[in-house]
């Protein structure tokens, strides 16, 4: 009996414990997301003065004033640096929407529409894996002429099919649900079992795939833009910072380059975190361990 | 079944044996499984002690607590002895393949990448693998090619015998057998049975862990019931017989009374989930007997006419 | 076997003719004119006759479909078009650029594979640990490295600062091609490859992890540890057996990104490779040779996937066997 009792205070000991991992949980994710945001609001009202060329400030390594140093036209690199990240945060949301619009759209066909048409999806999203997506990337900004576009059209049109896999995989599991095939079998439109069923059950994977899908295409677009492909040089996107720092750096100026990859990799991680704890909060499954 | 092994020290004693784990539900909320509560057993060398329990009741999570290979979020608590001695995490982890042996379910135990007859080899803890596991392969009546065959060719009579075998192979004095039977052709199970009685015979002491009563009591010299993680009684086969009535436990007699060839009356309600376990007899809520003592307190552990039983009406 | 190899190659085929036709389709569609590309500084001193004659030159006075079918013909020859920039057959710059990028990732493939295949290893045996806990990390990071600015710091660190290795360029510059030893050859070759190495370590690294952990979970694990194997024999005799080839078939599959990280090493290290062809190309408008570079390497992806399925189905016994049974 003294066993049993001694039962209840290893419990409490690991029910903290548990409440603790809850909370983190959650406050990493409000953490992430406050850091992110914070990125791409205080962009809007940082000081343009930073940007101005100032003659006698050239190619100063990180002080106090000037946190990431200054370029060699005298430029603050924080400045820069966080107003090239906020760029790539505005870019990689007009390559993610309609990115996970299009992984959507096709998973929901494709579990739902005849074998032919699964079978044309399925091909369809492998012959965008059959190229690396940076050539692809490459070939489909080239063909628009460059330009913000071309790079946003290029991450855009990579970053679907896997997406869509995902969600394939998703929708046909549940396609096989009880409660989707006595609506099939009752007479229910496949429109009405997609959007009454399937999406509010797709809704979690939609958020996570939507947020996971951000920092792929933010290291997509930086990595065209530092190839020189899309934007222009004056805008001051993380790629282009790099890319003009290569000149630099035999000449020692190694914050020119340091301190903007940094930045990236940060907020890059940063989406990662966001995504996987959002989705450990959705699918307790992958914390068991 | 010899008399004469039950007037033998226990070789392994289990007392007050409580396993639970901890999982996460979705929002990351924690739970609790009481998967085995106050379980008491023991077992003497050449003797089978069955451990006939349903299905899911958490029967193979004491074959694990015993071995010390239960996953880390396990919470284990209680005595075990062997031959005498403490069985500490430390004195398991020497005494696995040596002293106790596990006989598993399903092939699925096997590597499957590794042909069969190298991993019988590895009962052996000393060079001679290859010899000893051609000889107990002749004795199975395996032929010669077996051991070079991968797990997914085998049949389902072959990979009976070459799991047996795993175990006829080590020197352990203990062998586990985990629910060897499960769903197998009757002949298949009665030659499992036979091997299980071959090692008894030669003296090893045998858990016979089974959702099915009629191989238990066909095989075993005694049955220990198992009832949503603990013994609640523990019998000499031969109890079972007639209408039940030297039957000590009200679950016992309604799990013979049940069978085919007698009642065929099923036991009404089902076991209580291991999630959210109530104080007092776990039974309770489906006996007949059941009365507010039951379910207040935790029945104690009696010895009444040669077994044990959990039960505070049972006399 | 027979049959699934004829189906992964008419697979194949599909593909790729389906590869060349868009991309083709999409670089027709251009805004950029390739006669401007071509003719470039010249422009002013081209005439709109001359203009007209080079474009005919190049059949782009004819309709689409007409040209397609004349450009895949001419590329089922083996004639992949002449460069524009570099006034070169296309194939002919491809297979010496080839031979340069193949070099580099051949030896950033085998080491991010022995690497991170080690590191998965290890994460897994102490899984939960601090050790885990730090390769995980590490492994994650790394995944969010952006590959071209962990370039510049390997540039930085060991080019600019240490001066061990030269800043660019796949050979010393103003030294005869026949007089580039071996040895220059690897050290204006290490660093990229280093680059490219370490940043694919990540994904080999976590995927054994993984593995290793649903190995170590499944029944027959626990089987052999309640046969008293220790750690270290359940790794040897259960663990790596079971976990070689999926990380095998995993770097074999992974061709696409190492193609991807490539283009980023040699743009960054001047390394004269295909990427930067690729790069080039698109930058100066060069069709012919943009297409013969996206056609090389949806054949690169494809000989990796491939590979990887047959490795599948040669190794695995229990493939193996059932194909020789039906």
């Amino acid at each position: 009996m003294s066993d049993t009792q001694s039962l209840p205070i290893a419990n409490r000991r690991f029910s903290r414990l548990h409440i603790n991992r809850r909370q983190r949980t959650v406050i990493v994710i409000a953490l992430a997301a406050v850091f992110l945001l914070s990125l791409l609001v205080g962009a809007q009202f940082m000081d343009e003065a930073g940007l101005s060329t100032s003659l006698t400030e050239r190619n100063l390594p990180p002080t106090l004033a000037h946190p990431f140093g200054t370029d060699w036209l005298g430029r603050d690199m924080l400045v820069r640096t966080v107003k090239g990240l906020s760029l790539s945060l505005v870019i990689g949301l007009f390559a993610a929407v309609p990115s996970v619009l299009i992984a959507l759209v096709l998973a929901l066909a494709s579990g739902l529409g005849n074998k032919h048409l699964d079978a044309a999806i399925t091909w369809l999203a492998d012959l965008f894996l059959a190229v690396p997506h940076l050539v692809l990337i490459i070939l489909i900004a080239f063909v628009f002429g460059g330009g913000t576009t071309g790079v946003i059209a290029g991450v855009t049109l990579t970053h679907w099919p896997t997406l869509t896999r995902l969600l394939r995989a998703e929708v046909l599991q549940l396609r096989s649900a009880e409660f989707v095939l006595v609506s099939l079998r009752f007479g229910r439109s496949r429109w009405w079992v997609a959007t009454r069923h399937l999406l509010p059950h797709l809704k979690p994977q939609l958020l996570v795939g939507f947020i996971l899908l951000f920092p792929h295409a933010i290291l997509h677009e930086a990595a065209v833009t530092f190839l020189g492909f899309g934007l222009s040089p004056h805008r001051p996107a993380i790629g282009i910072i790099l890319s003009e720092s290569m000149r630099y750096l035999s000449a020692g100026s190694w914050w020119l380059a340091f301190f903007p990859g940094l930045a990236l990799l940060i907020m890059v991680r940063t989406f990662d975190v966001l995504g996987d704890n959002l989705r450990l909060l959705i699918d307790p499954r992958s914390a068991q361990e | 079944m010899s008399a004469t092994a039950n007037t033998d020290k226990p070789l392994l004693e289990v007392s007050g044996l409580s396993v639970s784990f901890i999982q996460y539900a979705a929002g990351l909320r924690q739970r609790t499984f009481q998967a085995i509560s106050n379980l008491n057993a023991d077992i003497r060398p050449g003797e089978i002690l069955a451990v006939v329990g349903a299905s899911g009741s958490g029967k193979s999570i004491l074959a694990h607590a015993i071995l010390g290979i239960l996953p880390g979020n396990a919470l284990v608590s209680g005595s075990m002895s062997y031959a005498g001695q403490e069985l500490t995490p430390k004195r398991q982890a020497a005494l696995r393949g040596r002293e106790i042996a596990l006989i598993p379910q399903s092939v699925n135990f096997l590597d499957p990448l590794m042909r069969v007859g190298t991993q019988v080899r590895f009962s052996s803890p000393n060079g001679n693998g290859t010899a000893m596991q051609r000889e107990i392969f002749t004795r199975y009546q395996l032929a010669a090619g077996t051991e070079r065959l991968y797990p997914f060719q085998l049949s389902g009579g072959m990979a009976r015998r070459v799991l047996v075998a795993t175990a006829a192979a080590s020197p352990a004095r203990l062998i586990i057998a985990d629910e060897p039977t499960p769903g197998l052709h009757p002949a298949i199970v009665k030659e499992t049975l036979a091997h299980l009685r071959e090692l008894s015979a030669a003296g090893r002491a045998v858990m016979f862990i089974t959702h099915d009563i009629n191989a238990a009591l066909e095989t075993a010299d005694r049955i220990a019931v198992f009832y949503a993680g603990t013994t609640v009684e523990t019998a000499p086969a031969g109890d079972f017989c007639g209408e039940g009535e030297r039957l000590r436990h009200p679950y016992s007699k309604a799990l013979w009374q049940a069978l085919p060839q007698n009642d065929f009356r099923p036991v009404p309600g089902s076991q209580p989930s291991p999630a959210d376990l109530l104080p007092g007899c776990l039974f309770a809520p489906r006996c007949r007997l059941s009365t507010l003592e039951c379910a207040s307190a935790e029945p104690a552990l009696r010895s009444i006419r040669g077994g044990t039983v959990r039960c505070h009406h049972a006399a | 076997m027979a049959l699934f190899l004829c189906g992964r190659v008419l697979r194949l085929l599909t593909l790729l003719v389906a590869v060349s036709l868009l991309s083709f389709l999409l670089l027709s569609l251009s805004p950029i004119d390739p006669v401007r590309a071509y003719v470039g500084a010249d422009m002013l001193r081209v005439g709109p006759e001359q203009w007209a004659n080079i474009a005919a030159y190049w059949g782009l006075d004819r309709p689409l479909h007409e040209r397609f079918f004349r450009w895949g013909a001419a590329i089922l020859r083996g004639d992949w078009g002449v460069s524009m920039i570099f006034r070169r057959p296309v194939l002919e710059i491809i297979g010496e650029r080839a031979v340069a990028s193949l070099a580099l990732m051949l030896t950033a493939w085998i080491f991010s594979g022995i690497f991170g295949f080690a590191l998965g290893v290890g994460a897994a045996m102490k899984q939960g640990t601090w050790i885990d806990r730090v390769i995980k990390w590490y492994c994650l990071t790394l995944a969010s490295t952006p590959s071209f600015w962990f370039g510049l710091l390997m540039l930085l660190t060991f080019a600019v600062w240490l001066g061990w290795f030269p800043v660019g360029l796949g050979v010393p510059a103003g030294v005869l091609a026949h007089e580039v030893t071996l040895s220059d050859r690897l050290h204006h070759l290490l660093l990229p490859a280093l680059t490219l190495g370490i940043t694919g370590v990540a994904g080999v690294a976590l995927h054994t992890r993984q593995k290793l952990i649903e190995v170590l979970q499944s029944d027959y694990v626990l089987f052999a540890k309640a046969r008293g194997e220790s750690d270290l024999q359940l790794l040897r005799r259960h663990g790596l057996r079971n976990i070689a080839l999926p990380a095998i078939t995993l770097q074999f599959a992974s061709f696409s990104e190492l193609f991807g990280g490539s283009v980023l090493a040699e743009q960054v290290f001047s390394y004269p490779g295909l990427g930067q062809t690729a790069v080039q190309a698109g930058l100066r408008g060069d069709v012919p040779l943009l297409l013969g570079v996206v056609i090389f390497s949806a054949l690169f992806v494809f000989a990796g996937n491939l590979t990887a399925e047959l490795l599948y189905r040669l190794i695995d016994p229990r493939l193996k066997l059932k194909e020789r049974y039906l």
